[in-house]
């Protein structure tokens, strides 16, 4: 494809935006209020790309009454293993409740409910990405669509930018910059589960090469329930469901909530079958108005889902629902690399989730928040700069890491759809991720680390795509960060199970941080000081 | 995944390749575009509701190709039918407005 033939495309800004969904947009528009020239990326397109842009989300939305926001905060502290901070989700609900305000004054159509005033707690994929893009447009920040980031740029002070390729023209592109922010969305392996084919984890290499670290990573057990068929994940409306044997009988205890693991463990020896038979007439056409591509599918399947039967899948859906992601560590959302940053479900969501999260809700009301936040440390921080902030001579961290942005020439060399077949291999079966146990977890990190050092001598891609083999290798380093931290947490806590120890240990009431590349490193994070007291005094 | 591009409707704006977030489309010089990376679909319909001529379809079989006719997508009205739902299009209003995931999620929570 002649990737050399054409001069790169250069520019400079204060701050750099790598990621076009909710984080990254929210952290855009308000880099650029803080007067900072701003650039926002996307390895596909800013407003159709990742999870949120194709269907309908709820948001943590909760009113400033104090009893409302103490039952929304302590609803699911004990289901996440009290690892959420109360100082975190109360930010989050605040920033979110004047989020959402603000989406409301650029006019989007929010429902009127049953008290006769605008209903917060849920958006429209479609229509709220495309309104955030048009506002990141409108605030003077320059978009560059179709364009992966491959790499960061950095000196000894720091991060300084990116360096990345336009898949359309294969015209690279290199963007200095006084500070970055990662809002890559997390890794779901390629698993097809609703806008999650760009999420394969790009962030989390860019960040780990520049030495940040991660939190919670062993909290990436999300599996949706989905229509045999389907791609549209929206495990919520399964709350209406009955689930069955193939004979017709029901499966007892069987559920999309705390029901959900026996279904999985069902569906390793037998078919799975539901019918969303709970729902009364007038619930359906609601449910319908909720999600319409869920219904457009089965209507299109000619299946009416209300009456009959139907098999049901497992759709893996990794870091994306799960927690775990970068580490941040002070209130913009900062890492501990000097200049970067993180948002959405690039970062950790443990701050207001612990280790469990039922999906859209917290994360949408975490992507909002920070990358509000993100976005206003990034540009505080740019601008704090002097006058030579972008002239650094700042190198690419791939350099230094090893790990391969050029597709590798030679027949030997393992290539991507091999390595994304053996990585999801790893990943996707239940009786591996889901229930964990040492034996098992060694055994796939055996496979996985040595799979790492193949793709370090290189991989050949289709068309000698350079991203190819930035996120296959993404997806190893993913895997290998997930199954070390679930390693080092012997017990089961929030969404992390393990087979040989099924309790949870008051003694390991901690957070685990991770990092490295080639040796990878687990350790635990102090308690968090702010959450089920009775637990933290135990430990 | 993404089945059927109707030469008949198609208006070569080439919105499809713009918008893709999986990069499925390929513009062609003096002709339409072509869904050039099929097995790269990841059936989101995002471009049935960007494609102002409902030339689109996206088959709901995420996870292979079910070779379906243009003649019978166009038969069962089909083509469009996802963007008239989202109210996206000249003349239509957005349904974001008659989301009623307030009595979804309200009643799931009292379950």
């Amino acid at each position: 494809m002649g990737t050399e033939a054409k001069e790169p495309l250069q520019l400079k800004s204060d701050v750099l935006i790598i990621g076009g969904g909710p984080a990254g947009t929210w952290a855009a528009i308000t880099a650029a209020e803080q007067g900072a020239s701003t650039i926002l990326v996307d390895k596909g397109y800013c407003g159709t790309s990742g999870a949120t842009a194709p269907s309908g989300t709820a948001i943590w939305y909760v009113n400033p009454e104090e009893q409302a926001r103490e039952r929304a905060m302590m609803s699911r502290m004990d289901m996440g293993g009290n690892l959420a901070e109360r100082p975190w989700m109360l930010r989050v609900l605040d920033r979110t409740y004047q989020n959402m305000h603000q989406i409301r004054d650029w006019g989007y159509p929010f429902p009127i409910d049953q008290t006769g005033g605008p209903s917060y707690i849920s958006v429209q994929g479609p229509e709220y990405m495309r309104l955030m893009r048009k506002r990141v447009q409108k605030a003077g920040v320059r978009i560059l669509d179709h364009s992966p980031a491959l790499e960061l740029l950095a000196d000894s002070h720091g991060v300084a930018g990116a360096v990345g390729m336009n898949e359309q023209t294969q015209q690279p592109w290199r963007i200095d910059a006084a500070a970055v922010v990662i809002a890559t969305g997390g890794c779901a392996f390629l698993s097809k589960a609703l806008g999650t084919n760009v999420l394969t984890g790009d962030g989390y290499l860019m960040a780990g090469e520049a030495g940040a670290e991660f939190s919670g990573m062993e909290f990436s057990t999300a599996y949706a329930i989905v229509p045999y068929f389907s791609s549209v994940t929206k495990t919520a409306l399964f709350q209406y469901a009955t689930f069955y044997y193939e004979d017709g009988r029901v499966i007892e205890g069987a559920g999309s909530r705390r029901g959900r693991s026996i279904i999985a463990k069902t569906l390793l020896k037998e078919p799975v079958y539901a019918c969303l038979d709970l729902a009364d007439e007038s619930l359906q056409i609601s449910m319908r108005k909720a999600q319409p591509n869920f219904f457009l599918s089965f209507d299109r399947m000619k299946i009416n889902p209300f009456k009959e039967k139907f098999p049901v899948a497992m759709r893996y859906e990794g870091t994306v629902r799960g927690t775990g992601g970068i580490n941040i560590i002070d209130e913009t959302c900062a890492t501990k690399v000097p200049g970067l940053y993180a948002a959405g479900d690039a970062a950790t969501r443990e701050l207001i989730c612990g280790g469990f999260t039922g999906g859209g809700s917290h994360n949408a009301a975490w992507a909002m928040s920070s990358g509000y936040w993100s976005g206003e440390g990034a540009a505080q921080f740019a601008l704090k700069q002097g006058a030579n902030r972008f002239r650094r001579n700042a190198r690419g961290l791939a350099e230094l890491s090893g790990v391969p942005t050029q597709a590798a020439s030679s027949t030997n060399r393992i290539n991507t759809e091999e390595v994304v077949q053996l990585v999801q291999n790893e990943v996707f079966p239940c009786d591996r991720n889901w229930f964990r146990s040492e034996q098992g977890l060694t055994d796939s990190l055996g496979r996985l680390n040595q799979l790492w050092y193949e793709i370090k001598q290189g991989v050949r891609t289709v068309e000698g795509s350079r991203l190819g083999v930035r996120e296959v290798a993404a997806m190893t380093a993913t895997a290998r960060w997930m199954y070390e931290s679930g390693l080092a947490r012997r017990e089961t806590r929030g969404m992390h199970v393990r087979t040989d120890y099924p309790q949870r240990d008051t003694a390991q009431h901690y957070r685990l941080l991770s990092g490295g590349l080639d040796q990878i490193w687990v350790k635990p994070n102090a308690a968090p000081y702010n959450s089920n007291i009775e637990e933290a005094a135990k430990a | 995944m993404i089945e059927v591009l109707s030469a008949d409707r198609c208006i070569s704006c080439n919105q499809c390749v713009r918008i893709c977030p999986t990069n499925v489309f390929q513009e062609v010089k003096n002709s339409i575009p072509i869904i050039a990376r099929q097995s790269d679909c990841q059936t989101c319909f995002m471009c049935e509701l960007y494609c102002p001529v409902d030339a689109l379809y996206v088959v709901p079989n995420a996870d292979s190709v079910e070779k379906i006719q243009e003649a019978a997508v166009i038969e069962d009205k089909l083509l469009g039918s996802y963007r008239e739902r989202v109210g996206w299009g000249k003349g239509r209003k957005s349904t974001a407005s008659d989301d009623e995931s307030y009595l979804v999620l309200f009643q799931a929570r009292a379950h």
